[in-house]
Order: C-alpha cells, then sequence, then structure tokens
C-alpha cells in the first residue's frame, strides 16, 4: 500500500506531503504520524504543504485531527508552505485551521518548533526550582 | 447559453477523486482562468464529489465548458441517485452534518463558486449544478 514517508530529525518528525492525497492515503498518515510520536517520543511535527494545490474540509480536518492528537501526546504540530491561493480558498471554505501552527517555509516551521520546545524545556526547569525551594 | 466542450465522469469510488479533480484542473487551465480561481473551483468540486460519494455513493459529473453574455466558465453537474435531501436550507447551513463531518461541504462549496444551484427530491436523488466564469465573477 501506499504510504506517506515519516522522517525523524532530532526530536521532531518531519513529512513531506508531494502528491495530491486521497482519503485514505490521508487517515493512514494521520495514524502513522501519532503511532511514530508516540514511539519515538517526537516534541514536534512538521507537514510540508508547499507543493498541495487542493486542501478542501477532509484534508483540514486531517491536519486538525494530526494537530489535536499530537498535542495530547506531548508534541506540536506546525503546517507549513501552503501556497496563497489554498489559504485564499480555506478561509472561504470557512476552514480556519484552529489550534494549528503554521509557517511561511519549512526554516521558519523548525524555528517555531524550536522555539516552542525551548519555551517548554524552560517551564520544566521552572518547575525543579520550585520543588529545589520547596526542599530548602 | 453555448456548451462549447462536454465531459461526463462516473465517480464511484473513493480513488476517483483525484483523476476527476485534475480534469476539473484541465477544464479550467484551457479556459485560461487564474490560479486562484481554480483552486476555488476545484476545491468545491472536491467538497461536491465527496458527498456524492459518502451519501450516495457515487454518482456522475458532467462538465462543460459554456460561454454565456461574452463570458467563459467552467460548469459542473454533480448528479446521484441518493436518499435525497430532506431540508435543503438545513443542510445549507455552516456547520450542519447528518454524517460525521465539520458541515462546510454544501455552504463552502457554494461561496467558493460563481453560480450554485441545488435540487433535491428525497427518494429519487440530488442534483447540484455550480458554475465559475474565467475572471471569478
Amino acid at each position: 500500500m501506499e504510504r506517506i514517508p515519516i522522517l525523524k530529525m532530532g526530536p521532531f518528525l518531519l513529512v513531506t506531503i508531494q502528491i495530491d492525497l486521497y482519503d485514505r492515503l490521508a487517515l493512514t498518515l494521520e495514524n502513522d504520524l501519532i503511532n511514530m510520536v508516540s514511539q519515538t517520543g517526537a516534541r514536534g511535527v512538521l507537514i510540508d504543504i508547499s507543493t498541495v494545490s487542493i486542501v478542501d474540509s477532509f484534508m483540514g480536518r486531517i491536519l486538525g485531527n494530526i494537530a489535536s492528537m499530537s498535542r495530547i501526546m506531548d508534541a506540536e504540530t506546525v503546517v507549513v508552505g501552503m501556497q496563497p491561493a489554498v489559504a485564499i480558498t480555506l478561509v472561504e471554505l470557512g476552514l480556519t485551521l484552529q489550534g494549528v501552527y503554521t509557517a511561511l517555509n519549512v526554516e521558519k516551521g523548525m524555528e517555531l518548533l524550536n522555539t516552542k520546545l525551548g519555551d517548554n524545556l524552560e517551564l520544566d526547569d521552572d518547575e525543579e526550582e520550585d520543588q529545589d525551594d520547596r526542599n530548602d | 447559453m453555448i456548451v462549447m466542450t462536454k465531459d461526463t465522469m462516473e465517480i464511484v469510488r473513493e480513488q476517483d477523486v483525484v483523476p476527476f479533480r485534475n480534469r476539473v484542473r484541465e477544464f479550467s487551465t484551457r479556459i485560461g482562468m487564474s490560479l486562484v480561481n481554480q483552486t476555488k473551483l476545484i476545491t468545491a468540486a472536491s467538497e461536491l464529489v465527496r458527498n456524492m460519494l459518502k451519501y450516495a455513493s457515487g454518482g456522475k459529473v458532467i462538465l462543460e465548458i459554456i460561454s454565456y453574455n461574452a463570458k467563459t466558465g467552467v460548469r459542473l453537474t454533480f448528479k446521484d441517485e441518493g436518499p435525497g435531501i430532506p431540508d435543503v436550507a438545513m443542510a445549507m447551513r455552516d456547520g450542519f452534518s447528518t454524517g460525521r463531518s465539520l458541515g462546510l461541504g454544501l455552504p463552502g462549496a457554494k461561496r467558493l463558486v460563481n453560480e450554485f444551484d441545488l435540487k433535491s427530491n428525497p427518494g429519487e436523488g440530488t442534483t447540484v449544478t455550480v458554475i465559475h466564469w474565467k475572471n471569478g465573477r
């Protein structure tokens, strides 16, 4: 069966969608990604849709699902490279991709994920410090 | 109204959707439609064809290049023999769905194209006709 490859890069997972997704392929990707997040303990998912020419409500829902599921598993999702025509169409369709982070390109998307990861690490540190204070 | 090119496609499986979308792109490119307008039309077509598969287990689509009042456009007619839509006004509302979807399909598709017409007879089927003009208005 056809599958979209998922690459692991440090604490992040990378997906480049280079073909027009039909429904089953999109659902398989959703499933594979969540499994990968669980197996690898990834902290972020980056989905590059720069070659995707059509995002309809189904595809939009899949992107939203991936983001919500990943968040529950402690990973953030960034969708990058959306074509201007796709963005215009999505908004008119009524799909605002709530809860999904977006960035202009892969580079900016990686930056965003790194910032998010940094923020979370700082938070963790703060909590540890609080713990220390209590011990004193 | 003059019909310049006409084609019919049967949509019975999910795998028929991508070739159908490509055919719509071909028709819109042929009349020189801009990328944004092409994207709007194909997205609307994708929503409608998905509805047809989901609620009526398929149907057929007539693709046409039409000319009217010195305007050129693409007309798509989606015909199915499914259960029909009992309450069309309700189905056209944002967020309403009898399936487990977002309920954006019909109202969203209507917003994306220039002309939208839906006729449905419960028990007989549904016909949706959309027209998108070359310059998007």
